[in-house]
């Protein structure tokens, strides 16, 4: 049975863009105020999920041809190595370490080692998800 | 190196990940997977002597002050069974290339038996009773994986069982810790250990205690909560049966040993004569069930439960014997229950089922796996000079020093009744008439048994060689019955 999802592909063309923007914009507001790479990760896989119900996996694999074990298996790696250089520095793991630059366009900003372990945590939730969602949704 | 004591917990992770992005490649698994746990012995072992020579070692992660960060600590105990934990990791790898057959092989079985490890080494590490819940997810994540691994029916059944007991004991666990830091203010363990004893209603802590006692009990398998033990532990296959007999239940027991001996000591003569009186019913519905069975896994399932009783009544005299004797069985046990599994299920994989009434005369066959069963099962029972002995005599020392001197009465008759259950199995599938076995390609049977002989060389050199452990087992009982040892370690600033 084909049902009409005209409006539903269409509106999804233009949300999926606005919420993976939002993603972003959460991913990084995560060092001072909510918000992470927990948080930014689960509202990219509700972009791609919303994709899936629009169309359909095979259309979205064709976008996004990821494997998403290795993508959670890579920030594991990620966030494994930035926790790990604290043993080099040997200082307590997990240290971190951050210092201001003045950047083109942006000015003063704060870098934070912080931020490569965030991108490691985001990699891993955004895995996951998509492993979990995609195992329970396709057929055999 | 401050963070020496966290190798052991980065280095399967790093593994682990590695495994996870290649889960095709037959060759690369399995080589991967022993240097994983290879590397991580290693470095265990190097934290054993760096704590044996400089004593308690700890750090608090991301740099924060003491209370408020993460703290991990390595006394002598944790750093024990960190390198027990690596040694029956590493021979259950071996055990697995030729049991677990291709097909898990190439669908992430390695990547969870190495979680599974980081799991497990992270609770014996971490000194933060939070943590110790996130650490314990993490071997649980890792387990509800392996319990599921190839999804014949049997394991689907149990792993829902398995699943809702653990998830029911997780929450506990949550709202366990929720009321110990409403009371208290703090989750590391060692600031626990400060801030307990100044509290003066007891009342409330000692309600916390036993909720702890129960939500550690499910893990544990400690009566009456062992229910869902048998069933679950007996669909997967037997390394994966190994794994979680050596290791599983024995993290429920550590959390036992820790909180018991380092905060819960407010109210003794409630709680842990609590922890006694269970610890002695858990060794008697143990072998309810060993006696029961006529199937080999079964068998030495139920006796995992006995153990865990024996090792709880150990720690619920809290008395120096008492104490040591239980980290001596508790180490003895991981090592004596892996080479039992690995040889049933040598037994089992021989005659093609684990029924002990199909089974007879495997001695005129395989003469040395019959006598390598043997010292296994006399080393199980407590046979001096074998590893189950030392332990055995100085907990029942402990009892007789305590006021519950009927529990050792217990523990020397049940220990009779260890030894039927285990060489009945000896009498069933070694003595009698030749029953039709298997055939069995020599270089499989050799891949299945050399790791099994090593593993039970091991434990016969644990216990004839006892004294030269002593200092290390004594070590350990020393920093549990004096909290101040581990409390200084902690928060020395």
């Amino acid at each position: 049975m084909r049902t009409n999802d005209v409006m539903l592909q269409t509106a999804t063309k233009v949300v999926t863009f606005i919420i993976l923007m939002f993603a972003v914009h959460i991913f990084f507001a995560g060092h001072y105020t909510p918000g992470g790479g927990f948080v930014g990760g689960l509202l990219t896989t509700s972009a791609i999920v919303l994709l899936m119900l629009a169309f359909d996996i095979e259309t979205v694999k064709k976008i996004l041809p990821l494997n998403y074990v290795t993508m959670t298996a890579v920030g594991l790696l990620l966030a494994l190595a930035t926790a790990s250089a604290s043993i080099i520095f040997d200082v307590p793991f997990f240290t971190h370490a951050y210092d201001y630059f003045e950047l083109p366009l942006f000015g003063k900003t704060s870098l934070h080692s912080a931020l490569l372990f965030d991108i490691g945590v985001y990699l891993v939730v955004v895995g996951v998800t998509m492993t979990i969602i995609q195992t329970i949704g396709e057929d055999e | 190196m401050s963070n020496l004591l966290l190798f052991p917990i980065i280095i399967p992770l790093f593994f682990a990940t590695i495994l996870m992005i290649f889960p095709k490649r037959l060759k690369f698994q399995r080589i991967i997977a022993a240097i994983a746990a290879g590397t991580t012995l290693i470095a265990a072992l190097f934290l054993l002597a760096k704590v044996n020579a400089d004593g308690v070692q700890a750090v608090t992660l991301g740099s924060w002050p003491a209370p408020f960060g993460i703290s991990m600590v390595s006394d002598p105990l944790s750093a024990l069974l960190v390198v027990t934990t690596s040694i029956i990791t590493l021979f259950v790898v071996f055990y697995s290339f030729p049991t677990i057959g291709v097909k898990r092989e190439q669908s992430y079985y390695y990547p969870a038996v190495i979680f599974l490890m980081v799991g497990v080494n992270g609770a014996f590490t971490t000194g933060d009773i939070f943590n110790l819940f996130v650490f314990v997810e993490v071997l649980l994540m890792a387990s509800y994986t392996l319990i599921v691994h190839g999804g014949e029916k049997p394991q689907l059944r149990e792993s829902i069982k398995y699943l809702l007991v653990n998830i029911i004991s997780s929450a506990l666990f949550v709202a366990a810790v929720a009321f110990l830091y409403s009371v208290t203010g703090t989750l590391n363990m060692a600031d626990l250990a400060v801030k307990i004893p100044q509290i003066e209603e007891t009342g409330i802590l000692t309600v916390i205690a036993v909720m702890f006692l129960m939500v550690f009990g499910f893990k544990a398998a400690i009566f009456p909560l062992y229910f869902w033990l048998p069933g679950s532990y007996y669909s997967p296959p037997i390394p994966i049966l190994a794994l979680f007999g050596a290791l599983l239940t024995k993290v429920g027991v550590y959390a036992i040993m820790r909180t018991y001996t380092l905060f819960f000591t407010m109210d003794i003569a409630f709680t842990h004569e609590l922890l006694g009186i269970i610890a002695i019913l858990t060794i008697l519905a143990g072998c309810v069930g060993a006696l029961a069975y006529f199937d080999v896994k079964k068998i030495i399932i139920y006796n995992i439960i006995i153990a865990v009783g024996v090792i709880l009544f150990g720690i619920a005299q809290l008395n120096q014997p008492g104490v040591d004797g239980s980290i001596f069985y508790l180490l003895h046990d991981m090592l004596i229950k892996a080479s039992l599994f690995f040889l049933v299920g040598i037994v089992a994989v021989l005659f093609g089922t684990s029924d002990l009434r199909k089974m007879g005369g495997l001695i005129k066959t395989y003469p040395f796996l019959g006598w390598t069963y043997l010292v296994a099962a006399f080393g199980l029972a407590g046979i001096p000079p074998l590893s189950g002995f030392p332990g055995k005599l100085l907990i029942v020392q402990g009892g007789f020093e305590g006021p519950q001197f009927w529990g050792s009465i217990v523990i020397l008759a049940t220990s009779l009744i260890v030894l039927l259950s285990a060489v009945r199995i000896f009498i069933y599938a070694f003595w009698g008439e030749p029953v039709e076995t298997v055939p069995l390609k020599k270089s499989v049977f050799n891949q299945m048994f050399i790791p099994t002989v090593i593993l039970v060389a091991i434990t016969v050199v644990f216990g004839v060689g006892a004294e030269l452990f002593m200092p290390f087992i004594s070590g350990a009982g020393e920093v549990l019955l004096n909290p101040s040892i581990y409390i200084d370690a902690v928060l020395k600033e």
